[in-house]
């Protein structure tokens, strides 16, 4: 129960910073794909920036995770169509919804009902995608 | 204290989410929203029509915490931390010319999401319906599809040097620039 409560809390940061930043207005989304704005660019490169220097620390200091076990880098299974066609699927939504995965839960919260059409939509297409994973390149 | 109710800058935001990535890091955990969705088709019942999703999504309930505590989150920056209850955004004048001149989104710099398709009046047009509904579903299977979203591709893959990852965000911006200049004068 603690951990959940712990999850939980780290939403809870996670929502405010994505709606206090804008990141989760469609358009921020809208602007950052015409170039015309570094706010999105500058929110992505300085989370990189630290996150590519911090994740180096953790593996040459071999830190570990809460109760001694590795942390989680895994190494991402090589391809290539599979990640740019999957991708571009993406991009492609990322620009007409305005909002990725995380946001669309924040805007539930900030009191637009209209956005569960776009989880719904989120919802049948991750399902129509484990139906055909199969059949898709990868 | 007065900053907290104006919108954050890049630079306040941009280190914070690289916290969030830490904090799932140092709990054994790896920042990807978009697995909620996975995790939720399971407990819905979908791994009865598709082995993509037969596991024990129980194991997988923290995801499901985030995005509720992303709710919350949402609601408390909207409510409690604006000055005023001013949500616009301040997008560039340009960008604001544009929505307005070519694609009549008379809301563009004065609200948080376009009225045009958010707000819910708008939703007796069943095209605004269609393009909701469409752009999540291009969200959702692209996100499974890549393997990831902005938060397991753009933040965690990329910053564990992943070449996948920045493939996948090369693919995201694809998507997005053909979307918004291509089809955008298409559909509005």
């Amino acid at each position: 129960m603690k951990k959940y409560t712990a999850y939980l809390a780290i939403g809870v940061f996670f929502g405010l910073v994505m709606y206090k930043s804008e990141a989760a207005s469609w358009f921020r989304i809208y602007e950052m794909f015409r170039f015309d704005s570094f706010h999105m660019y500058g929110i992505i490169g300085s989370a990189l920036i630290l996150g590519v220097v911090g994740i180096q620390l953790i593996k040459r200091k071999n830190i570990k995770a809460l109760g001694g076990r590795d942390m989680q880098l895994n190494q991402k299974q090589p391809s290539f169509p599979r990640y740019l066609v999957g991708g571009i699927f993406f991009g492609l939504g990322w620009a007409l919804a305005g909002a990725c995965p995380g946001p669309m839960y924040v805007l539930i919260g900030a009191g637009f009902p209209s956005i569960l059409i776009v989880i719904s939509g989120a919802l049948i297409g991750t399902y129509v995608y484990g139906l055909l994973r199969a059949r898709l390149p990868h | 204290m007065h900053w907290i109710y104006e919108p954050w800058p890049w630079y306040v935001a941009g280190p914070l989410i690289a916290l969030v990535m830490f904090l799932l890091l140092f709990l054994g955990k790896q920042f990807g929203i978009s697995a909620n969705l996975r995790t939720k088709c399971a407990a819905f019942g979908a791994g009865k029509t598709s082995d993509f999703f037969d596991f024990d999504w129980k194991e997988e309930r923290w995801n499901l915490m985030i995005v509720l505590g992303a709710i919350i989150g949402g609601f408390l920056g909207s409510t409690f931390m604006t000055n005023n209850g001013d949500n616009s955004v301040s997008i560039s004048k340009n960008t604001v010319e544009e929505l307005k001149s070519e694609y009549h989104f008379l809301s563009a710099g004065e609200s948080y999401l376009p009225e045009e398709l958010f707000a819910i009046e708008s939703l007796n047009d069943f095209t605004t319906i269609a393009i909701l509904l469409v752009g999540g579903f291009l969200v959702g299977f692209g996100a499974r599809y890549a393997g990831g979203c902005t938060s397991g591709h753009a933040i965690s893959g990329l910053s564990n040097l992943q070449l996948p990852s920045l493939i996948a965000v090369i693919g995201f911006f694809i998507g997005g620039l053909i979307m918004i200049h291509v089809f955008f004068p298409l559909i509005f």
